[in-house]
């Protein structure tokens, strides 16, 4: 039991302190299952992060289900998404709730309006860094000519992303 | 068995909407590289295009009210999206389906692979994966950009994100700052039409 506790409590931490999404929780996960629980070595820290990294799907999530799962089997892993997860969550159904309820307030519409610039630079910012990683991983000319094929299939052929990240996968798996 | 055919319509709304909501995040997740920011464009097409369970405008505040929460996006997007189309139900559901599949996938490999070397053929994948990822965030930022300067005017729009991009850029303010003082900053000002206000419900 008091296993199960030292998951949702190692988990729980980086779920409510990890401003920015998963990766701004992993340092605050490293710091729970090495250097305060001792579940795991720096090594293996990291070679769990690098293959979540190469892993579809959400980041801190991943690693909470695994981690959970190498310290305290299924239960320790459904302990460790749940103390991730909820409590955020939580918050946001409450928030937005709330929000809602107020819908046609001219505060809430004008919330909505004064927030958009925001999100848009934030994405702006999020797509720079990608194109920043997949320079520095694969060069100028792969990342160009995937930029190109990507936009041309996505925007102007008007293909399902999930496709084009299929078919990306393929072309990644071959050629790079 | 069955007396009440309203009643088994209803049900059968519920579980293809239960459905619907696995197949939608589901698809997220093994989809979604590059972690929580690389499955918004994806949750975006999802919910908004492809099933339109929220209008781009609800999309927009749900991200900007997530970006200033602490903990994993993508889940918290997930999690809200399936409370909102169907209860407690849905919130399990669609969360279950954007994290299972991979963690699960982590598990067996992480068991079965001697080595994280012998996974090198993954990281040509993934890296493929990343210009595309980048251009998805792109387009979805130009739609918001367009969305703001026809709501607050172009001018307005491009003094602000100017603001903004230089506050998270150059000065490095945390976003969630950036947003919450937005927030209160709508929600605290006073109205030039007060009388409006009266009918919110």
């Amino acid at each position: 039991m008091m296993l199960y506790w030292n998951i949702f409590v190692a988990f729980f931490i980086p779920g409510i302190l990890g401003y920015g999404g998963g990766p701004a929780s992993i340092p605050l996960i490293e710091n729970e299952v090495v250097q305060r629980f001792g579940w795991m070595s720096v090594q293996e820290f990291s070679e769990v992060l690098a293959l979540s990294n190469a892993l579809p799907g959400p980041l801190a999530t991943k690693m909470a289900g695994y981690i959970g799962f190498e310290v305290g089997g299924i239960p320790g892993a459904i302990v460790a998404v749940f103390a991730t997860v909820a409590p955020s969550l939580i918050l946001m159904i409450l928030l937005l709730g709330l929000l809602y309820k107020y819908k046609n307030s001219p505060k809430v519409k004008r919330l909505t309006l004064y927030v958009r610039p925001v999100i848009a630079i934030l994405l702006g910012m999020m797509a720079w860094r990608f194109f920043v990683d997949s320079y520095d991983g694969i060069g100028i000319w792969q990342t160009a000519f995937l930029i190109v094929a990507g936009y041309l299939l996505l925007e102007r052929v008007k293909v399902h992303p999930a496709f084009v990240i299929a078919g990306t996968l393929v072309y990644g798996g071959f050629v790079l | 068995m069955v007396n009440n055919e309203g009643e088994v319509n209803e049900k059968k709304n519920i579980g293809k909407n239960q459905l619907n909501l696995f197949l939608a995040f589901f698809r997220v997740g093994i989809f979604g590289y590059g972690g929580g920011p690389g499955s918004i464009p994806l949750i975006h097409k999802e919910v908004v295009d492809n099933y339109q369970w929220l209008t781009d405008e609800e999309f927009g505040d749900v991200l900007a009210l997530g970006n200033t929460l602490p903990g994993p996006i993508a889940t918290k997007l997930a999690g809200y999206i399936g409370h909102r189309v169907s209860g407690i139900t849905g919130m399990i559901n669609a969360i279950i389906a954007v994290i299972l599949p991979t963690i699960f996938l982590m598990i067996v490999l992480l068991m079965s692979l001697s080595s994280i070397r012998d996974f090198d053929w993954v990281n040509g994948m993934t890296a493929a994966v990343l210009p595309v990822v980048g251009v998805m965030l792109a387009v979805l930022t130009w739609q918001f950009f367009k969305k703001a300067g026809k709501g607050m005017g172009w001018i307005q729009a491009i003094v602000m994100s100017a603001v903004v991009l230089v506050l998270l850029e150059a000065v490095g303010v945390h976003p969630g700052i950036v947003i919450a003082v937005l927030i209160a900053a709508a929600l605290l000002k006073p109205d030039k039409d007060r009388a409006k206000e009266g009918d919110r419900s």
